[in-house]
């Protein structure tokens, strides 16, 4: 499983602060954490902390000072992109492009380019898809137009675009039919990752049905998330349901060598 | 439109593991052999790097083992003697290195003494400068009490020792860290078990890159297709990138292959098989050859005729 930590976003307080007093122990603080939590790639997201590109790439030289684990780099703006892959010491994953013309014809010459791969969210001009069919059909373009660029499946990491389930209970079951979907595209097969805490938004049992929820989906095709690597319930949830799906070789001590 | 490219994309690499110390090392060997670190499945070169070619280890025991007459003919008299026998292996038979199977130690046998053993193991070490992988007798508690002995007397010298059970671990994890060999982890035909055994042998503070997995051998028709299997996933988990299963792997052929009666009985037995002279050899070369394909770094081997054939496919495939 392609674990992505979501921590370092400016979405938490700390790291909006730490971003505004350019405090780099706090993100390097978070960097470690998520590191030695098994973490495949460090979100790093500006968020609405800041607009400029040399602090989105003083984040990403913060995380890459303490460890070497991979960046994602949380911005879908050209500009900043264009100033912040190449301060990445490995092939950092974009998060993210929509299935919009213009957004892919930007966003793909920079992936192929730094080899870099990309997270594609289903959505297009229209906004979110409502049904599973509109969710494969976006997935369709984008994969289509990465191989127009030379982008082979590997780097592509399509998102189906998950909704709270407190707030729009149908659209669950929208998504894991769309995931299941996605993986006939191509083989390999592109990636499939989610924004998991999105599942659980405003519900009182978040993660309860974190949990429940990364286990459908990695059953539907699902191999990374973007979540809270440090929940170790989750990370015991995903090592299992892929010992179930056959994606790994069971010994009965799966959990601890993982954490090693 | 281009054709796609369904070549297979490892992302993994399997541990490059040497057996054996020169004097620079620290050792006496005047030889090393260094198998794995393969990037692909066994000699598909165009997906990736073969990286070492898989080796011979000559089988030899302390007492004789209980084998065809056609085969320790086939060996010659040196078979009585473990050093001889070493050296035969080495000189005539070309083995890349010495497997020594330390059989005597059986207290259902001959319940040779921890010292007897140590004393072969360091008769041996002196009489080839070939690398050494040292066996116990199956026996766990007798094993416990030979190993230790025999380790040190090969102080310096990076043998690969055998072997590490999920049941019985520790004493040679003590031995190989104290003493700088290599250890032969095993399982009975199971890969789940092969996996948990790495596991335990890593919380034990032993680093797995020194490690060489053992998943038992069959001979050809006595559950050959279970380790062909198992050997294969073992190694396809290892190039997808499981750190616990990229060890490179050992088969006993010999040892098994003489315990079936297909390998030892002669034609008065089964009529229409062909004589033993010829049948024992071309069985031991079977298992073996079919082994390299499954994922076999090192095959254990005695018949003269079952050596070089072997040694043969194995130089024809890398090529």
């Amino acid at each position: 499983m392609i674990l992505v930590g979501e921590r370092i976003n400016a979405g938490f307080k700390d790291i909006r602060e730490a971003i505004v007093n350019k405090d780099a122990d706090v993100i390097k603080e978070w960097a470690k954490k998520q590191a030695d939590a098994k973490a495949t790639y460090i979100d790093v997201n500006l968020g609405t902390a800041s607009n400029k590109p040399e602090d989105l790439c003083w984040m990403i030289e913060c995380v890459q000072d303490v460890v070497d684990t991979p960046i994602s780099i949380d911005n879908n703006k050209p500009l900043m992109l264009k100033e912040a892959i190449p301060v990445c010491k490995k092939p950092p994953l974009i998060n993210s492009t929509t299935a919009q013309e213009d957004k892919m014809n930007e966003l793909f010459p920079l992936v192929a380019e730094y080899g870099a791969s990309i997270v594609g969210l289903v959505m297009d001009e229209a906004g979110s898809p409502k049904t599973a069919d509109k969710r494969v059909e976006n997935a369709g373009k984008i994969v289509a137009k990465a191989m127009e660029f030379g982008i082979s499946p590997e780097q592509i990491f399509l998102d189906p675009i998950i909704m709270p389930l407190k707030y729009m209970q149908d659209q669950a079951v929208e998504i894991l039919n769309a995931t299941n979907q996605f993986k006939l595209f191509s083989d390999p097969p592109c990636h499939i990752i989610c924004g998991l805490s999105n599942i659980s938004n405003g519900a009182k049992h978040k993660r309860l049905i974190n949990r429940v929820f990364m286990a459908m989906m990695i059953a539907n095709g699902c191999d990374s998330v973007i979540c809270d690597v440090m929940d170790d319930e989750l990370i015991n949830t995903i090592l299992t349901a892929e010992l179930i799906m056959n994606k790994s070789i069971y010994a009965d001590s799966y959990i601890e060598a993982f954490k090693k | 439109m281009d054709i796609p490219d369904v070549k297979e994309k490892w992302i993994g690499k399997i541990n490059e593991i040497t057996i054996g110390a020169t004097k620079e090392d620290g050792g006496t060997r005047t030889s090393v052999v260094k198998v794995g670190g393969h990037t692909t499945l066994p000699f598909l070169t165009f997906e990736g790097e073969m990286g070492n070619k898989p080796v011979v280890a000559g089988f030899i025991s302390d007492v004789v083992p209980d084998w065809p007459d056609a085969v320790k003919k086939a060996i010659g008299d040196e078979i009585n003697n473990p050093v001889e026998w070493a050296q035969k292996n080495v000189e005539e038979f070309g083995v890349d290195l010495i497997s020594l199977k330390l059989i005597g130690a059986d207290p259902a046998g001959k319940d040779a003494s921890p010292d007897e053993c140590a004393k072969v193991v360091e008769d041996v070490l002196k009489g080839v400068g070939v690398p050494l992988i040292i066996w116990g007798c199956g026996d766990d508690e007798k094993d416990n009490a030979v190993l230790p002995p025999c380790s040190q007397v090969a102080k310096g010298e990076n043998c690969l020792i055998g072997s590490a059970k999920e049941t019985n671990y520790m004493t040679i994890v003590a031995i190989c860290k104290a003493d700088k060999h290599k250890i032969i982890s095993e399982a009975p035909v199971d890969i789940n078990i092969g996996k948990q055994v790495n596991i335990l042998l890593q919380d034990a503070g032993f680093d797995l890159k020194d490690v060489v997995m053992y998943q038992t051998t069959a001979a050809l028709g006595y559950g050959f297709d279970y380790v062909y299997t198992i050997l294969e996933r073992a190694r396809i988990a290892g190039l997808k990138g499981d750190e616990l299963m990229a060890a490179p792997q050992i088969c006993d052929v010999a040892g098994e292959t003489y315990r079936v009666k297909e390998a030892v009985a002669d034609e008065d037995v089964l009529p229409g098989w062909g004589t033993i002279e010829k049948r024992a050899p071309m069985w031991e070369a079977v298992c073996a050859n079919v082994y390299l394909q499954a994922g076999a770094d090192i095959l254990i081997l005695a018949h003269p005729d079952a050596i070089s054939i072997t040694k043969e496919v194995i130089d024809r495939s890398m090529q």
